[in-house]
């Protein structure tokens, strides 16, 4: 495997890894604000598919970026009403909201297009193009470097780099900004928040409107720019590696960026190791290498991170003393 | 069948228009029935070629045939019964997913025909339709390794099955007998039925092999396989369809389909019912029967070469001579190449 192999491996990575960031990231905003958020899968699956259908019928992807927005933050507000106001159980909401997305898109799309539940094929022009950066090809000449800049960093998606645009972007806002202060304080110690005049409800409520936009983003990734259609449950479990990778990075936003980097790697390496012979162990089962992204996980989770702290309110409802 | 009695006391009482009703009764008798799989009549692949084949039969015959769309699993027994105490002979369930449910139904209406296609249900009144997937894929494959300028070719499924190993093993027996050169590059997309849909790691996976060298890829992965093909598209590369023409999906990009005649196979059911040329048990569909077979039309007919189809027609006729035997990695869980 030369380094050329490399960055292409690694181009993969990114590609695997962006849907998980932006969830991440979703997941992030909701759970400092000590909302747990099991629903991702199912906020995405409903943004994957409202951008697809509605790219399909409108022709432009940008209405169908906002439409996984508004379905995605519409879900989420489905989850504020019933875990801030309702002071329902947030795990089962979110289960229902997940348990929703995976029948009704399949069910709309059923009733609109008629094609078994998956929507029309994207033309190239109704996805998000891949952007050239300027002398990507010139400077591709270049070994090592060039290809580097060539192929991993130019050649993207916008939604790429808005992805990577967010870890800074989530880091500055959580960690130097009056929201971010009060969004941890929330997350911690509601009550005191409450004392000191601050609206728990209402912060809430911001927390995951940011969280909705942001799984609206994923979910458009996975079906009009990684992908050219929606198609039955096909964010297959990335919401769940997203929330894994969330605990595993203890609720940070540069960690959660290089745990969701670290999925990506080992996605697009499986692949690539399907049928290869080993030094001295010869093939390996396909089974054990498909598994190897998740062994790796329990093995990482169990022995390297330790404790891993979530927000000390997270889950259980705020309710004002009378 | 207590519903039927009741129903044919009812039909005495009118006695007036009993023989007149009986005749009619009678004509309807015969009408054949075909109830869909859950993606529904218009999926633009299984259940709408098997729709196609009843419409084709309703054009020949004259006759007419009924059908269904079931909207959930609990409705399968359900439909089943209906049609059966109705009285539809045959009744055609096209899907392995209506193996149990007819297994419990054509135990109830020995007298009734029923045919089922991708399982085997093994009673006396049941045809069980099965498609000799590795003929077909022979030829795409041998299509691809004429195609390959790079000498690489990509088969992308969805996990480790007997059934999708039987596609990939007949592509590659295809390409080598072509080719014996040619590498054939062969990934999984995941582990489970999940993978089917999982359109994204699919593409990625069509990727990988574009970056290591393949220049065609056959996809058989249900709708997952999209997004494979969509990866060679764009990588101005072919793409090969699987059990549906897909050849429309990207015109120019589309090297040729691995088709499965589901329409053929309820044609012929219906078709022979009305004959009284019934037959019950195994049917495997090959190339022979029109079972299988790669596609050809307007939309990929420029990437055939003639000297390609007149190869295609060569193996064609070895095939179905029995000259070349196409391995069924069904039949021992393994392929003779790799």
């Amino acid at each position: 495997m030369g380094a050329t192999d490399i960055i292409l491996l690694l181009d993969s990575s990114v590609r695997f890894a962006v849907p998980l960031m932006l969830a991440a990231l979703a997941g992030l905003y909701s759970e400092r604000s000590g909302i747990v958020d099991i629903g991702l899968e199912g906020k995405m699956l409903g943004g994957a598919f409202a951008a697809a259908a509605t790219a399909a019928v409108t022709g432009s992807v940008w209405l169908g970026l906002a439409a996984a927005m508004g379905v995605s933050v519409v879900m989420s507000m489905i989850h504020a009403l019933a875990s801030i106001n309702f002071r329902g159980n947030q795990i089962i909401s979110g289960v229902a909201l997940n348990f929703l997305a995976a029948g009704f898109t399949v069910f709309l799309g059923h009733a609109w297009f008629r094609r078994g539940g998956t929507t029309p094929n994207l033309r190239p022009d109704e996805r998000f193009a891949n952007i050239e950066l300027p002398f990507a090809q010139e400077f591709g000449q270049v070994p090592i470097i060039g290809e580097i800049y060539e192929q991993l960093l130019s050649g993207h998606s916008i939604i790429v780099y808005f992805a990577f645009l967010m870890v800074p972007v989530t880091a500055f806002v959580l960690f130097r900004t009056r929201f971010g202060l009060r969004l941890r304080a929330v997350g911690e110690n509601p009550k005191a928040l409450d004392t000191a005049g601050i609206s728990v409800a209402m912060l809430r409520y911001r927390a995951l409107v940011v969280t909705g936009l942001l799984c609206g983003v994923a979910g458009a990734f996975l079906s009009t720019a990684q992908g050219a259609n929606f198609s039955e449950n096909m964010t297959s479990g990335r919401g769940f590696i997203a929330l894994a990778a969330l605990i595993f990075a203890k609720w940070r936003p540069w960690q959660a960026m290089w745990t969701c980097l670290l999925f990506g790697v080992l996605s697009a390496s499986q692949i690539r190791l399907q049928g290869v012979e080993f030094p001295m162990i010869g093939e390996v089962p396909v089974q054990f290498i498909q598994a190897l992204p998740y062994i790796l996980t329990v093995v990482l989770l169990a022995g390297f991170i330790g404790r891993a702290n979530p927000p000390k309110a997270i889950g259980q409802p705020y309710v004002k003393e009378r | 069948m207590s519903v039927q009695n009741k129903k044919f006391t009812g039909a005495k009482a009118v006695l007036g228009t009993a023989v007149f009703a009986a005749l009619m009764t009678g004509t309807a008798l015969a009408e054949p029935a075909l109830i869909y799989d859950a993606a529904g009549k218009n999926d633009k692949s299984f259940n709408e070629m098997a729709y196609n084949g009843a419409e084709a039969y309703k054009e020949e015959t004259g006759n007419s045939y009924r059908d269904f769309e079931i909207q959930t699993d609990a409705q399968r027994e359900q439909a089943l019964r209906r049609f059966a105490q109705q009285g539809s002979s045959p009744i055609v369930v096209p899907g392995f997913t209506w193996a149990e449910p007819l297994n419990v139904v054509a135990q109830e209406f020995p007298d009734t025909h029923f045919a089922i296609i991708d399982s085997v249900v093994d009673l006396p009144n049941v045809r069980s339709v099965l498609f000799k997937e590795q003929e077909g894929s022979y030829l795409v494959g041998a299509l691809a390794a004429m195609k390959s300028e790079s000498g690489t070719i990509g088969y992308v499924t969805a996990f480790d099955f007997p059934l999708l190993q039987a596609f990939g093993c007949g592509y590659v027996q295809g390409a080598k007998a072509v080719n014996p050169d040619i590498e054939v590059l062969q990934n999984f997309i995941g582990t489970d039925f999940a993978a089917f849909n999982d359109i994204n790691t699919a593409g990625e996976v069509g990727r990988s092999q574009l970056e290591r060298g393949a220049d065609v890829i056959y996809a058989a992965a249900g709708a997952a396989g999209e997004g494979a093909l969509q990866a060679a598209a764009d990588a101005g590369k072919y793409g090969i369809g699987v059990d549906s023409n897909q050849n429309y999906l990207f015109p120019g990009n589309m090297l040729t389909s691995m088709v499965k005649r589901v329409d053929v196979a309820v044609q012929d059911a219906f078709n022979d019912e009305a004959n009284g040329e019934w037959s019950s048990g195994v049917q495997s569909l090959g190339l022979a029967e029109g079972g299988v077979g790669a596609a050809v039309d307007e939309y990929n007919e420029e990437l055939i070469t003639d000297e390609m189809s007149a190869k295609l027609e060569e193996l064609t006729a070895k095939i179905n001579s029995g000259e070349i035997e196409v391995h069924d990695y069904r039949s021992d869980n393994s392929c003779p190449v790799s």
